[in-house]
């Protein structure tokens, strides 16, 4: 049972890094601010989601299994609020690359 | 080589890489933000010293990691006065660098 | 190699390079947001180093408080400073400083490859005491026990810290408003942050403090997320500054030192020293001591990253 679980943790965080790297190629090959924002919340909100999800078998008891989804559901509430902050200032600014 | 001594080196790197920053910048911002990072450097190496002492079953000697977090909040008000002092120079002299000795263009607030 | 290892040669060659862009890239806001990435990095590697209270202070503090001060001021200072970036030092003198920084840090280095053996340590006579003090985080009995007097005047120095920042003001300004009054969307997300987030910062800043007592946390870590909390509200337009001529605002500042002097000259009568505690009562002195000195923190940090009076006081 353990083993099948560490196996699950070993996928799921791999996973969560490999949508991390394409989200940073996203950042880095994307032409403008927009289509970068969009790159970098989709994967780091799920890229985070699979590490936590990968890392919650291996967490000391059932409060610190929450506490780590606490930190994945306010990484998520930060990072989509300045992702909104950062559109609606490339919106007023105008289109830059 | 230990996480201790290789974070050791990380600290000596940033002292010199701030050190040249403060040096050659000559926009104050700039020269606050490389002073950040050589008090990064020092502390690191505070905390090196720190992680060398782990005795009696502690991860590492608590003094100097006290000494370091007593340094993180003093530095921070060190650069807060700093930037207060670049934005008045700014409004003053409408010219963010830092020759006082020039007249400035308008009479200043 | 060891993954262990491996992660430690990558977090440090990351700090490094992130340190160096931050020196070389040419937008003041771009080194900024270099400035505050090395900062997280920077907390990453106080944890390698076992050191979770100062990670936790660096992440606060470096990551988030300093970001807020520096980002404002490089909105303000950047355009003109990229403008007319002033004038740089020539070739050779850059050449000279580099090659006088680099043996700076060989020289460092050679003392960081170089340790004295056995390496000094106190953490025995720390851990000896402890009992003594009823807490169980060694960090927190150095800042609050044995070294109460290096906190006490850290806190004196935040308050002058401050006083300098408000002296900076025109005199006409002077017990007015900090910074510009922010107005953001009463619907948009910058409002929606500072109206959710809030509730569960405080309640992890209090959170930090009490269990700072025996796990990792403490007065300073609680202190900077109650004041970044602040910062938010304030920058999100909800609650406005307060003119800094407040006296509720001047008295909120100095509780903290009061109350801490206050307990130190108690310590005469009851314990025999300046700032020693009687055994019994160790704890709940420590705990008196905090509590004021946490919310004084708060109020300290959110008002220097607030800066100087800008805006004068209806007349």
């Amino acid at each position: 049972m353990s083993a099948a679980l560490d196996i699950l943790s070993a996928v799921a965080i791999s996973a969560g890094a490999f949508f991390f790297l394409a989200g940073t190629a996203g950042l880095l090959r994307f032409p403008d601010s927009l289509t970068r924002l969009h790159a970098l919340t989709k994967a780091d909100n799920l890229g985070l989601g699979l590490v936590v999800l990968g890392l919650l078998p291996h967490a000391a008891g059932p409060l610190a299994a929450l506490k780590l989804i606490g930190v994945w559901l306010l990484a998520q509430l930060a990072g989509a609020s300045v992702a909104q902050l950062v559109a609606s200032a490339v919106k007023a600014r105008g289109p830059e690359t | 080589m230990s996480a201790a001594t290789l974070f050791g080196l990380c600290g000596a790197g940033l002292v010199g890489l701030g050190l040249y920053g403060l040096v050659v910048s000559p926009a104050p911002l700039r020269k606050i933000l490389s002073f950040n990072l050589l008090g990064g450097g020092v502390f690191l190496l505070f905390g090196v010293v720190a992680r060398r002492g782990a005795a009696a079953g502690l991860g590492g000697d608590p003094v100097p990691q006290a000494l370091t977090i007593t340094g993180i909040v003093v530095a921070f008000s060190a650069t807060a006065l700093a930037v207060a002092l670049a934005l008045r120079l700014f409004d003053a002299t409408r010219r963010p660098d830092e020759r006082a000795d020039e007249p400035s263009a308008d009479g200043g607030s | 190699m060891t993954p262990d290892l491996a992660i430690d040669i990558g977090l440090a060659v990351l700090v490094l390079g992130v340190a160096a862009w931050t020196t070389v890239v040419r937008e003041s806001f771009a080194a900024v947001v270099g400035f505050v990435t090395y900062g997280l990095l920077l907390a990453l590697a106080w944890v390698r180093l076992h050191a979770v209270d100062v990670a936790l202070t660096e992440a606060a503090i470096g990551g988030g408080v300093t970001g807020a001060l520096l980002l404002a001021a490089a909105a303000r200072l950047g355009p003109a400073e990229d403008r007319t970036p002033g004038d740089r030092p020539g070739a050779a003198p850059r050449l000279l400083a580099a090659v006088l920084c680099a043996l700076v840090s060989a020289g460092l280095g050679a003392i960081v490859l170089l340790p004295p053996d056995p390496a000094p340590t106190l953490a025995p006579a720390a851990v000896a005491s402890l009992p003594k003090t009823g807490l169980g985080n060694p960090v927190t009995a150095v800042l609050l026990a044995y070294r109460a007097w290096d906190t006490f005047l850290e806190k004196a120095v935040l308050v002058l810290a401050l006083l300098g920042v408000w002296s900076l003001a025109p005199d006409a300004l002077w017990g007015g408003r900090p910074g510009p009054a922010y107005r953001a969307q009463r619907d948009g997300a910058l409002a929606l942050l500072a109206r959710v987030l809030p509730p569960a910062g405080i309640v992890m800043g209090v959170y930090m403090l009490w269990t700072g007592a025996d796990e990792p946390g403490g007065a300073f870590p609680a202190g900077t997320i109650l004041a970044a909390m602040w910062i938010l509200v304030m920058r999100a337009g909800l609650a406005d500054a307060p003119a800094v001529g407040r006296r509720s605002l001047r008295v909120a500042l100095v509780a903290g030192a009061v109350v801490f002097l206050a307990v130190g000259l108690s310590g005469l009568a009851t314990a025999g020293a300046f700032l020693a505690y009687p055994v019994r009562f160790a704890k709940p002195l420590i705990v008196l001591i905090e509590a004021p000195l946490t919310f004084s923190i708060a109020v300290t940090l959110g008002l220097l990253a607030a800066g100087p009076p800008e805006r004068g006081l209806p007349r």
